[in-house]
């Protein structure tokens, strides 16, 4: 009992991260029809800053505010360098340069910081475990999966409740609509990519609390759990995105606990094919995708 | 009634017209051409509206009455040829400049955002408006004018009847303020009877001080409705004429739209 309840609590934990990697990717895909491969790269950016900022033995609340401005000034650059003048090529030319985006960034991080995994040690206070009815629970997964649950009910307060919000709902169905009512398509598609930009930023946070060190190429890995997220939910889906994201880390949790030893390693490998196997039995997924192609 | 039909011809501007010695020209197109790759949809297109007027461009399927309504409004870029909006020069402004300086499009098939209530469809046409207390009001007139939408303003915009979905279009459009409002085949999808009701609303908002642009099909029935009409074929202008003078030559209008109405 205790074991599946510790399970339930990765699975959730896990779930968190991969959930809001999902949403950030969701964000942009659902306005521009963009799969931001580069997505990660926010999220090693953002790391990288607080490795910085560490560095320069600033506390951790420096460390997380300055993380956090780094991933949503990057995403803004992003968009304006690289994704607005090419904003009418098709989407899979603004793949390809998103792909270009993730293969500058992790080599420039590699390059120009270290090739080698980095630690940040994580303040003490995150090592705290509580003893709950005999289960043992780490502040830090809590941690998540409160700040987690905070950021999806700020992201929907936003969308429901604001004016811009509305706009970006709007611009998900039919862009040029929302044109015609004056509202601006930079404005709109600077505030998704700024507001994915800080879900990266929160999701790296936490994920580094958990893994207490960057490597150049952590973003890769992680782009592809948002993406695969994405597409079990429904590509453009906003809240289907954070339902794959959740799913996918209780399959990995699930994986990693009842596999035997020697097989751990096969864990993603058997994640994927189970979810091409999705694919395949059921493309439509598992809540109804926005339609990409608008008539 | 034997009164010859003043005929415009490609490339020559339409007449000032019927509005009074005093209205003012608020939308000039002069010889528009655009195009869709290597097809020309609009081929020297020249029209006018005076202010207070309701004029139609009527034509068959494919004639590209809506490529004029999206080259005026800048949803697709003229390849040659000017639009004026109250003397000035907007040819190929941005839709979001265009709803700026006052020019509404109600675009064909409504394109409103099903998954947004009723109440945030119509609060996103103000979202750019910078007067909140005037937007306001004009979301209270629009109440006023269309009750099914006050009645249904916490439904979502999907679950619209086709009647109701073009009131709501319509409202939306008219809470961008603007000083002309054009229309892509408002009545299109409409029993006829709603069809009728649709421009009755026309009148109704011209008397209310707005000037109108609508494009349609539906030739025989607009005609009741309008002070002016140009007929377009093949992205040509074919005939210009008051509505009445149209009116009276149905088998020529017949011919040019080429379509037994």
């Amino acid at each position: 009992m205790n074991t599946l309840l510790q399970q339930i609590l990765n699975g959730l934990t896990l779930g968190s991260t991969y959930a809001l990697l999902a949403l950030g990717i969701a964000m942009v895909f659902s306005i521009l029809h963009l799969v931001n491969f580069a997505h990660g790269e926010l999220i090693a950016l953002c790391a990288y800053a607080m490795l910085g900022l560490r560095y320069l033995n600033a506390p951790w609340i420096v460390w997380v505010i300055g993380g956090l401005a780094a991933a949503v000034v990057a995403a803004l650059a992003m968009e304006r360098l690289a994704f607005r003048p090419i904003r009418h090529a098709s989407p899979v030319s603004m793949m390809v340069a998103s792909l270009g985006l993730l293969i500058l960034i992790s080599f420039s991080l590699e390059a120009f910081v270290s090739p080698r995994a980095r630690a940040i040690p994580q303040p003490e206070w995150m090592n705290r475990v509580f003893l709950v009815g005999g289960l043992q629970v780490g502040l830090k997964y809590v941690l998540i999966i409160v700040v987690t649950g905070l950021s999806l009910l700020g992201v929907l307060l936003l969308l429901r409740r604001t004016i811009i919000g509305t706009a970006m709902r709007a611009a998900a169905e039919d862009f040029d609509a929302v044109r015609l009512m004056g509202v601006r398509a930079d404005r709109v598609i600077a505030t998704s990519f700024a507001l994915s930009g800080l879900l990266a930023g929160i999701a790296a946070v936490l994920i580094l609390s958990i893994r207490g060190s960057v490597t150049p190429h952590m973003g890769f890995s992680l782009v592809l759990y948002g993406f695969i997220g994405n597409v079990i939910g429904g590509l453009g889906n906003l809240w289907g995105a954070v339902l794959g994201g959740f799913l996918l880390g209780f399959a990995e949790t699930i994986f990693r606990a009842f596999l035997p030893s020697n097989m751990s390693g096969f864990t993603n490998g058997l994640l994927f094919v189970i979810v091409a196997v999705i694919l395949v039995l059921r493309p439509q997924v598992l809540m109804a995708p926005k339609s990409a192609a608008r008539v | 009634m034997g009164r010859p039909i003043p005929v415009a011809q490609t490339g020559a501007q339409g007449p000032a017209t019927s509005a009074g010695p005093c209205a003012t020209t608020m939308l000039r197109v002069d010889r528009l051409v655009t195009r869709y790759g290597a097809i020309e949809a609009v081929r020297g297109v020249s029209l006018t509206v005076d202010e207070g007027e309701i004029v139609a461009v009527l034509g068959p399927n494919g004639a590209g009455k809506s490529t004029i309504l999206a080259s005026i409004m800048g949803l697709v870029r003229p390849a040659s040829g000017t639009v004026h909006f109250l003397g000035k020069d907007v040819t190929g402004m941005e839709p979001e400049a265009m709803v700026r300086m006052g020019v509404g499009l109600v675009p064909e098939g409504r394109r409103l955002f099903k998954e947004l209530t009723v109440n945030d469809n119509l609060r996103l046409g103000a979202a750019t408006r910078k007067d909140k207390e005037a937007a306001k009001n004009d979301l209270e007139t629009m109440f006023a004018m269309f009750p099914i939408l006050k009645e249904r303003r916490n439904q979502l915009a999907g679950l619209l009847s086709g009647g109701e979905a073009q009131q709501l279009a319509i409202a939306r459009t008219m809470m961008t303020a603007p000083r002309l409002l054009c229309l892509d085949e408002p009545s299109l999808g409409l029993a006829p009877l709603l069809v009728s009701a649709v421009f009755e609303m026309l009148l109704d908002l011209r008397s209310r001080g707005y000037t109108i642009l609508l494009v349609e099909q539906n030739a025989l029935q607009v005609l009741e409705f309008v002070d002016r009409a140009y007929v377009i074929r093949s992205g040509e202008i074919k005939m210009e004429a008051s509505a009445e003078a149209m009116q009276d030559e149905k088998k020529l209008l017949h011919a040019y739209l080429g379509v037994g109405d």
